[in-house]
């Protein structure tokens, strides 16, 4: 497998720059000539779909969801950054660089967060352009926040809703397109495969969710931005439809999957309650800038709170322990989110967790109410508080919320090179599912930066270089009716009616169930090796059972989403397997992956930068075949390596 | 296609149509209501007023003004029959469990109690204005005694060229004809239905032309629920006092003497 | 101690776009009041394939109030009768043991069932495509703070701007109109100034668009602005009706289209 990275030569800050003069150009006059496929129509998808319509090359779009209005950036609530340095307090790109790098714990790329960084400002003043009605002050002006552990002010948001209007945004530019007929797109279409020819991506298999027809497409090449994998623990803060059936097909295919075992764990979501639930919700990490996260110090109150028999609010002063504050004096309750999440498990494993479960914590607004009023905490959350109060029937103006840690985003994914080019030439990747920006951990408000930088800034030069290279004598010359389609097409249709044909007892969703609880138990907050490598047997034996005994009712040539889930039921079982794997491969900690064996004396991450600097690439070598190990080794020519320290 | 076209198609369009029609019969209904009053002035000033309406402009004017009404009930009517064609095709099945969230009983019946009042305003006009309503045309027997009278100006009889100024004795046709009680009945359930139809329509008609906000809209709800009551009271009242007598017939149209004497005195 | 109840449903049961559909009652038992409605949804199903029947089809995604997605109305009310929140955020500790629910798809000639609860809303899609998009290239932007905006308009314009495109607004309707969607769209892009280059095209085509789609009318009684998930005002409708109305003006002395 060739990792070649293709980071421009020079010096950092003009890498990107030169990169976009060395690029070959297509003339405008020919770029109608080809046709890029493009899946996903979330801000990555959306905002290269557009973008390259606008550049002048016929596009479609494909996705699961009845309109690319309802992709899952939608559900983003902090902000998005920019080293806009609006607020004269000492940001840049170099600092937004450097932030990222050292909140990836030195596991990503430096060529591609700098240029991240650099394009952040152009996000803003597009989206800005497109009318996206970002928080202003009276002046008229842009206002910010602090957002993630940052110490600087470089967020810009839209009230609790700039994931929502940064789509929106997107999906407007792209609206044009599609009412122009430069964009052609499938709503409730999945992806199901993708169609090499001569080794180069040229193609999808999808199915029609509706009709239950599948139906080939051909391209001069494919963008894949279809999302993250936190759905393979069942219960996430993503959308149900979230999966990994695309960027794992497309794996199984030849593209490298780089860092599958970087997740991460969002502190503040609603605790899990019962069993019948289906989603996590989060709430916005802001609430850490005014709330007070604490447990009772002992173990006995804590089992009195939840049993019911003790209110939160009589627990004395000198009997809670405001843990983040304790550990973390200078960061305190806005400590990065790897840190915290594991701070509050920790808490829990100690028997001291509260909510029904005892697998919560509080997160306590008492003292910011008594010193700015109850008036000016409603003014700043007064969303988020009925959201709140609607979910779980509290009134955090009165008890304390609780909180638990839930999976949220997925910073692994498919590997790319500098281009978000994977390593199936002419398969690009971006957004969520490509590995490239955030290292092993994410800092807030940087996967909208993300999304947009790929979709806006970065794929249409890039996907213009690729098909720039392949020449125009080669445009739309692969048509559906090549060999390859047929082939990949009974694949696809054989593995439909297998999943139709066991006829089994347990239904998809129930394996769902069990997979996820595999995995967030052995490869959650703390993996350890003998956890990660029973996990990998638990779930070898599962997928045996799910194609054996999975039930598929109903029928696929219609709407079934039974059918739906079994096929990504299936493919996140193979892949979490994948995960455990990364997990167990990467001896120690880092970010978003926590090895109980590799943890300081007082159990914070211990990385190994002697021997993990690098970037875990796995390729598919069959079925029943252990996948191959590659390594990009990641190389710090600006940052200097050093632990991460939020005390 | 025409802009014009294009406008009257359009569903906004259309409905802009319909608060402008609305806008005119608002105020028409109030300028009538305040002319009906004056009945309670007495005989002489109510046909005064009949007098000068009738009058004041050339007769050509007249059938101007009638038409134009005439013409903003037409399309009124059209805009709503046409609007609530496309409404139904919009929702060809409708849902089992159908109850309104927060409509108003006003809002939710604007078109029944637009028709009603349609069939009203044509009985109404064929009664007073064309009054060719069977049993109660104008001076036959048993309906009506007199036909003219003198114009009276304050309790004078007023003269042209040595001749009174006849005029239509419109006090005792109103008074005359709200004695029928199911004249009487229809009429105030008509006006109650016309401040139903105004609770909605008036606030309604700004929203239409865009001139309403959420701070406005509070306002001119409660101003569409006063005017509606004070249109209501204003035209219910004359039949009422009329079946209680209250009101009563004045032959002499407000003369000090019956028309014959001074007719009498005049040809003397 | 976590409280739970049995239901009676009364479910919309349509195998596709052309059978006739009927309701369906079943039973369940032993609903936490903690679960969302469609969590409820999704034990219904999990019965059901239990018995080897087909689950009931409805449209989710997020499950936390924002995509948009889920679309169903519960006793006669979309997302059911709490005000301001999607069926995906509608608790069953708002129900009562033994309640009957009957739950049916959205009802518009614009939104046929493809199958159960699930409607097909593409006809909102199109409004936008004719004209819901404030035209601005990737690249050609000038900087984001070039042109200042006041905090009221911008204010406004997010209050337009939270519409989730679900389409209660189109199912609480009684001619199934959709004002109050294209309303929202055409108030956030009208108001900006950034928006003010394509306004007359936009309100034109937009609602051209709207109604073609076979949507109804306004009769601006507010079930949508009741029904709305997001407490998007009929002020934006007001709007509309004035923008388009200028427009139309504007078109008829000089076409803008």
């Amino acid at each position: 497998m060739n990792l070649d990275s293709k980071i421009p030569e020079g010096p950092l800050e003009s890498k990107w720059s030169s990169h976009k003069f060395n690029m070959k150009l297509v003339n405008p006059a020919n770029r109608r000539k080809y046709h890029v496929i493009v899946v996903g129509s979330g801000l990555a998808g959306g905002a290269a779909a557009a973008s390259l319509a606008e550049q002048g090359y016929n596009v479609s779009c494909f996705c699961y969801q009845d309109s690319p209005r309802r992709a899952h950036s939608i559900a983003a609530q902090g902000g998005i950054n920019a080293a806009k340095n609006y607020q004269n307090d000492g940001d840049s790109v170099k600092r937004l660089f450097y932030d990222t790098v050292k909140g990836g714990d030195y596991r990503a790329r430096e060529a591609n967060v700098y240029r991240l960084a650099e394009v952040s400002s152009d996000i803003i003043d597009q989206c800005v352009a497109q009318g996206v009605p970002f928080a202003r002050e009276y002046g008229g002006y842009l206002a910010n926040r602090s957002f993630g552990g940052a110490q600087v002010s470089r967020t810009f948001y839209a009230r609790g809703q700039t994931g929502q209007q940064l789509l929106l945004g997107a999906y407007a530019a792209l609206s044009k397109q599609i009412g122009l007929g430069k964009v052609k797109m499938y709503n409730r279409h999945e992806m199901l495969d993708v169609v090499k020819v001569d080794g180069h991506a040229k193609g999808i298999i999808v199915r029609n969710m509706i009709s239950g027809e599948i139906s080939k497409h051909a391209g001069d090449c494919v963008v894949l931005a279809t999302g993250g994998y936190g759905n393979v623990f069942f219960l996430s803060t993503n959308a149900q439809g979230c999966n990994v059936t695309a960027a794992y097909r497309a794996h199984k295919r030849g593209a490298g999957f780089a860092n599958p075992c970087y997740t991460q764990i969002h502190p503040t979501c609603i605790p899990v309650h019962g069993d019948q639930q289906s989603k996590l919700t989060l709430m916005s990490e802001s609430l850490r800038n005014d709330g007070r996260v604490w447990a009772p110090k002992d173990k006995e109150t804590a089992k009195q709170i939840r049993e019911g028999k003790l209110n939160a609010n009589d627990v004395p002063e000198d009997a809670r322990d405001y843990f983040l504050e304790r550990k973390y004096p200078s960061f305190g309750n806005l400590a990065p989110r790897d840190i915290s999440s594991r701070a509050a498990k920790e808490v829990c494993d100690d028997g001291r967790g509260i909510a029904t479960t005892g697998l919560g914590v509080f997160l306590d607004f008492r003292d910011a109410i008594a010193r700015d009023g109850k008036h000016a905490i409603e003014e700043r959350y007064g969303n988020l508080f009925e959201m709140y109060e609607c979910i779980t029937g509290d009134n955090p103006y009165e008890t304390p919320m609780m909180i638990f840690p839930a999976v949220h985003y997925t910073m692994g994914g498919l590997w790319v090179d500098y281009n978000l080019e994977s390593t199936i030439p002419g398969m690009f990747v971006g957004g969520e599912a490509n590995f490239s920006d955030h290292g092993a951990n994410r800092l807030g408000a940087s996967a909208l930066m993300q999304g947009l930088a790929d979709g806006y800034f970065v794929l249409p030069y890039t996907v213009g270089n690729y098909l720039g290279e392949q020449g125009v004598a080669a445009a739309g010359q692969v048509t559906t009716d090549h060999p390859a389609f047929a082939e990949v097409e009974a694949d696809v249709k054989g593995r439909i009616d297998k999943l139709m044909s066991i006829n089994g007892t347990e239904s998809p969703r129930s394996f769902h169930k069990r997979l996820g609880n595999i995995v967030w138990e052995k490869c959650g907050m703390a993996r350890s090796k003998a956890g990660l490598e029973e996990a990998i047997q638990e779930i070898q034996a599962l997928k045996k059972e799910f194609w054996e005994n999975v039930r598929v009712v109903g029928d696929a040539d219609s709407l079934n989403p039974e059918l739906e889930r079994a096929g990504r039921v299936a493919d996140f079982l193979e892949f979490g397997e994948l995960m455990c794997r990364d997990a167990l491969m990467r001896e120690e900690s880092c970010g978003g992956h926590f090895r109980v064996e590799h943890q300081t004396d007082d159990g914070e991450a211990k990385r190994d930068d002697e021997n993990f600097t690098f970037a875990g690439v796995w390729e598919y070598k069959g079925d029943e075949t252990v996948p191959a190990l590659h390594k990009e080794p990641l190389i710090y020519e600006n940052v200097k390596l050093v632990t991460r320290s939020y005390k | 296609m025409c802009s014009l076209c294009s406008f009257f198609k359009s569903t906004i369009g259309r409905k802009i149509l319909m608060a402008l029609s609305g806008l005119v019969l608002v105020l028409f209904v109030l300028g009538h209501m305040l002319g009906n009053l004056q009945i309670f002035l007495g005989a002489e000033v109510i046909n005064a007023y009949a007098h000068k309406l009738h009058h004041v402009l050339p007769s050509s004017g007249l059938w101007a003004i009638r038409l134009f009404l005439l013409g903003t009930v037409a399309v009124h009517i059209w805009t709503a029959i046409s609007l609530t064609l496309d409404n139904r095709k919009a929702r060809p099945q409708g849902y089992e469990h159908d109850k309104p969230i927060q409509a108003s009983y006003g809002a939710r019946t604007m078109r029944m109690s637009g028709v009603i009042l349609l069939f009203f305003i044509l009985f109404h006009i064929a009664h007073y204005t064309a009054r060719v309503v069977p049993s109660m045309e104008y001076g036959e027997e048993g309906v009506l005694s007199e036909t003219m009278v003198p114009l009276v100006k304050h309790g004078e009889v007023v003269m042209k060229e040595g001749e009174p100024i006849m005029t239509f004795n419109v006090n005792d046709m109103m008074v005359q004809g709200f004695d029928v009680w199911w004249v009487s009945v229809f009429y105030i359930i008509a006006t109650g239905l016309l401040c139903l139809h105004l609770s909605h329509g008036f606030s309604s008609m700004f929203q239409s032309v865009g001139l309403r906000n959420t701070l406005w809209r509070k306002r001119l709800d409660q101003a569409a629920l006063v005017y509606g009551w004070v249109v209501f009271l204003g035209f219910a009242v004359i039949p009422v006092a009329c079946l209680t007598n209250i009101l009563e017939v004045d032959p002499t149209g407000g003369a000090a003497e019956p028309v014959a004497a001074i007719t009498e005195t005049l040809h003397k | 101690m976590e409280k739970t109840m049995n239901l009676t449903l009364r479910v919309w049961r349509q195998k596709n776009r052309l059978d006739v559909g009927k309701f369906v009652e079943y039973k369940l038992e032993n609903i936490s009041e903690d679960s969302s409605f469609l969590e409820m949804l999704d034990i219904l199903s999990e019965q059901l394939v239990e018995g080897g029947h087909e689950p009931v089809a409805f449209d989710h995604d997020c499950r936390e109030g924002i995509c948009g997605m889920c679309s169903m109305t519960i006793n006669g009310v979309p997302h059911g009768p709490e005000g301001g929140i999607t069926a995906c955020q509608l608790h069953m500790r708002h129900f009562h043991d033994g309640q009957i629910i009957t739950i049916e798809p959205w009802r518009a000639k614009p939104f046929p069932v493809i199958k159960d609860l699930v409607v097909d809303r593409t006809a909102m899609d199109k409004i936008i495509q004719a004209g819901g998009f404030i035209t601005g290239r990737a690249g050609s932007a000038v900087d984001a703070n070039a042109m200042p905006i006041d905090k009221q308009t911008a204010d406004y314009a997010m209050d337009a701007a939270a519409c989730i495109g679900c389409g209660a607004c189109v199912a609480a309707c009684p001619n199934a109109s959709a004002m109050l969607f294209t309303a929202a769209k055409v108030a956030h892009m009208n108001s900006l100034p950034q928006g003010k280059a394509e306004k007359n095209r936009r309100s034109l085509a937009m609602v051209t668009t709207m109604d073609g789609e076979g949507f109804g009318g306004c009769t601006n009684i507010g079930e949508c602005e009741a029904a709305c998930p997001k407490g998007i005002p009929l002020d934006m409708i007001a709007q509309l009706n004035r923008d388009y109305a200028l427009a139309q003006v504007k078109n008829f002395f000089q076409p803008v289209l």
